[in-house]
């Protein structure tokens, strides 16, 4: 099982140690994880933005880095659905698509890890973020009927020590949305407040989740009101101790 | 940057108290559907259903359309075909003239809104009294409904009591008692419908198979209105047509479980033909529908049955409220159908969605709202209604991902940025980002310098434990 690793672009620029958690615990796995060199982004800002041409030559780039591996794997849901859902519409002969998943569904859903090996002795509020739920599946959509099931939740409490939490209205959107955080600011910031609320009302030390785009967002805001909360991506939290 | 949706909301989010009241108000009636739902095993199997029902319904409209009308017209029903809002607003004028109608009452109806009939019909000497109480609130003050299923649920009972007095309808000055509003609504209006010459309804279902106009209101009102005046009228959309009985029980399942979350609407009516010496009319409005049907990509939108649980459930609209869309209709439906309507005058609305999509999984009929107007905004640049910066942004990170040299480059001097004053980089006119937020930090090393330190490591380690 040949497996490629893309690091998104903000990724990459803002918070690399998810990227190292993510190639560590990967490897500490067993799995045969390569990261190509020269990835930069999937394509999904512009296309969200509405120029989704303009991501047609980084979808072509993408197919081109990553068609020769099993499989490829992203620490970030909204590049993940992006790339599931959306390029075979933009590529037509795409194969990639198929072959992308979330570091959570794969940990959850391929290896079916059933242990880790890392500590984490804190209280955490889980942050599902709305494309891990409503496209890539990571937990139950609430708006559904069904079972109930959380693949973030099931893996975080592998963890030694760990309290896991989930907020009220747990998969209500935090209101980053890309760049309707820049096109909508007001809403987006008081989306962004009451998501912070809920998360600190379930009285965790840390907000952590699939997608570091919803944690930026929720981070920023709690920085510029001084909220007393931290953030870790879940796979860091998952890689504890490697 | 900001378009008109952000604008207007910028101005209603100056008020976090009334924002915080809409939200969860809102939020309760999303709650209220959720627990509908977990009491119906097969709810995403009627969701299913009902969307097949209405593909196949949109794509055989013809036919189902003639049906109704020769079903409707054997039961003698005058049936009217208005092409748009004019003919539509002509056509019940002229009922109403030759019937020496002064004065009409009214159930609930989007379409009538839709066609600006109020005020035409009143600019022609016609009083048009509304009978919803939200609609009557509405009316008294001068306002338009700001949601589709209650319009008025913005306006506080002070100002309800308030329009009251200074309309006579309330006597006992300051008091704002929900109970005693609503009972002197109620007298006011009996004398309304006692007097009136016609009743107007909207229609939530055309049967096609039995000519059943039918109409779901909570407050009887429709019923009211049909059974004093002896001439009625109904105003239906041409999408509103379904086959027979049995689609109708899937509607019949899912339409107020979404809405209101009640089990179903306190009154469902089937009006099929006039009151002994009465008059019955059927006007079926096109306004736009017959070329939205042509539209590959939108032409589902004609599925909604107009239940509002995307407006409920919206985490934008809870907190922009309905006056900050351009278009009657507000929430992730209204962007859609006022895209389909006029996408010049209504692009200001894209970027109310920040494509959570739960939008898409609380529609009772798979229209996907929230999926719609991703599709939409990439029409934007072909309407000429692209929000330049956006366009220049995005061109611009497009560029930098492409060209591997410049995107390391500016990795590398990217943390520069982190020395900027926050007085200069924070300044949120000249960066939206700060109005919220504290920027990021960017880091010296980025994970891909990092990643090269990685591969020694494993190395390494696979050197002393082979």
């Amino acid at each position: 099982m040949k497996v490629g690793l893309f690091i998104p672009c903000y990724v990459d620029a803002l918070y690399p140690q998810v990227g190292v958690a993510t190639s560590k615990l990967l490897h500490y796995l067993g799995v045969d994880v390569t990261y190509p060199p020269k990835q930069t982004c999937c394509g999904q800002p512009m296309a969200n933005a509405g120029f989704e041409r303009m991501s047609r030559p980084l979808v072509e780039k993408f197919e081109k880095v990553f068609k020769d591996f099993d499989y490829v794997v992203i620490p970030s849901v909204s590049c993940s659905a992006f790339i599931r859902f959306n390029y075979p519409k933009i590529l037509s002969n795409c194969t990639v698509s198929e072959k992308v998943y979330d570091v959570v569904e794969f940990l959850h859903d391929i290896l079916r890890v059933t242990a880790l090996p890392g500590k984490f002795p804190h209280v955490v509020s889980v942050h599902n973020s709305c494309h891990g739920v409503r496209e890539l599946g990571l937990s139950s959509p609430t708006e559904l009927s069904g079972p109930r099931f959380n693949k973030i939740v099931d893996l975080l409490n592998l963890v030694s020590g760990i309290t896991v939490k989930e907020p009220e209205r747990s998969d209500e959107c935090c209101g980053f949305g890309g760049m309707f955080a820049v096109e909508e600011p007001d809403v987006s910031k008081r989306m962004g407040e009451d998501k912070l609320a809920d998360h600190i009302a379930t009285g965790a030390e840390y907000i952590t989740g699939p997608d570091c785009s919803c944690l930026m967002h929720l981070q920023g805001i709690a920085q510029k009101e001084h909220k007393n909360i931290k953030f870790k991506h879940v796979v860091e939290i998952l890689a504890a101790g490697l | 940057m900001s378009t008109l949706h952000a604008k207007k909301a910028r101005e209603f989010l100056k008020e976090p108290a009334k924002i915080t009241h809409h939200d969860q108000t809102f939020w309760g009636m999303r709650m209220a559907r959720d627990k509908m739902v977990s009491q119906i095993p097969e709810w995403e199997e009627l969701r299913e259903k009902a969307s097949a029902i209405k593909r196949h319904t949109i794509s055989h409209l013809s036919d189902y359309l003639e049906e109704f009308s020769s079903n409707l017209k054997k039961n003698g029903v005058h049936v009217l075909w208005a092409k748009d809002a004019e003919e539509f607003n002509q056509m019940v004028l002229k009922i109403l003239t030759d019937h020496q109608v002064k004065k009409i009452v009214k159930s609930k109806s989007m379409l009538t809104e839709e066609c600006g009939m109020n005020d035409f019909l009143m600019s022609k000497g016609i009083d048009v009294v509304e009978t919803d109480l939200g609609e009557r609130i509405l009316q008294l003050m001068h306002l338009k409904p700001a949601h589709i299923v209650v319009p008025a649920i913005h306006i506080t009972r002070q100002q309800v009591a308030h329009t009251f007095e200074a309309d006579g309808i309330s006597p006992e000055k300051g008091n704002d008692d929900p109970t005693y509003l609503t009972r002197c609504a109620r007298n006011s209006l009996r004398s309304e419908f006692l007097e009136a010459g016609a009743g107007m309804t909207g229609c939530n279902f055309g049967v096609a198979k039995t000519g059943d106009v039918v109409v779901c209101t909570n407050e009887g009102n429709a019923d009211m209105a049909t059974s004093m005046p002896k001439l009625h009228i109904a105003a239906m959309g041409l999408e509103k047509v379904i086959p027979d009985y049995e689609s109708l029980a899937f509607f019949q399942r899912l339409l107020c479980r979404s809405a209101t979350g009640q089990p179903t609407t306190t009154y469902t009516s089937h009006f099929r033909k006039p009151r002994p010496g009465g008059e019955m009319y059927v006007i079926l409005v096109d306004n736009g529908r017959s070329d939205f049907i042509a539209n590959p990509d939108h032409w589902e939108t004609l599925k909604c049955i107009r239940c509002g649980a995307c407006m409920n459930t919206c985490p934008v609209y809870r907190r922009s409220m309905g006056y900050s869309y351009s278009f009657f209709i507000p929430g992730p439906i209204g962007i859609d159908l006022g895209m389909l309507k006029d996408p010049k005058a209504n692009s200001g609305n894209i970027s109310a969605c920040s494509l959570c999509l739960s939008c898409d999984d609380v529609c009772p009929v798979h229209v996907n709202p929230g999926s719609q107007i991703y599709l939409w905004r990439q029409q934007l640049e072909h309407f000429g209604t692209a929000n330049s910066e956006k366009k220049l942004m995005s061109w611009g990170m497009s560029w930098v991902y492409r060209n591997y040299s410049i995107y390391n480059m500016a990795l590398k001097v990217a943390p520069l940025l982190n020395y900027v004053p926050k007085s200069i980089i924070g300044n949120s006119k000249m960066n939206p980002w700060c109005v919220g937020h504290l920027m990021p930090e960017f880091v010296r090393k980025p994970f891909h310098v990092l990643e090269k330190d990685l591969e020694k490591e494993y190395e390494k380690k696979s050197k002393i434990e082979p």
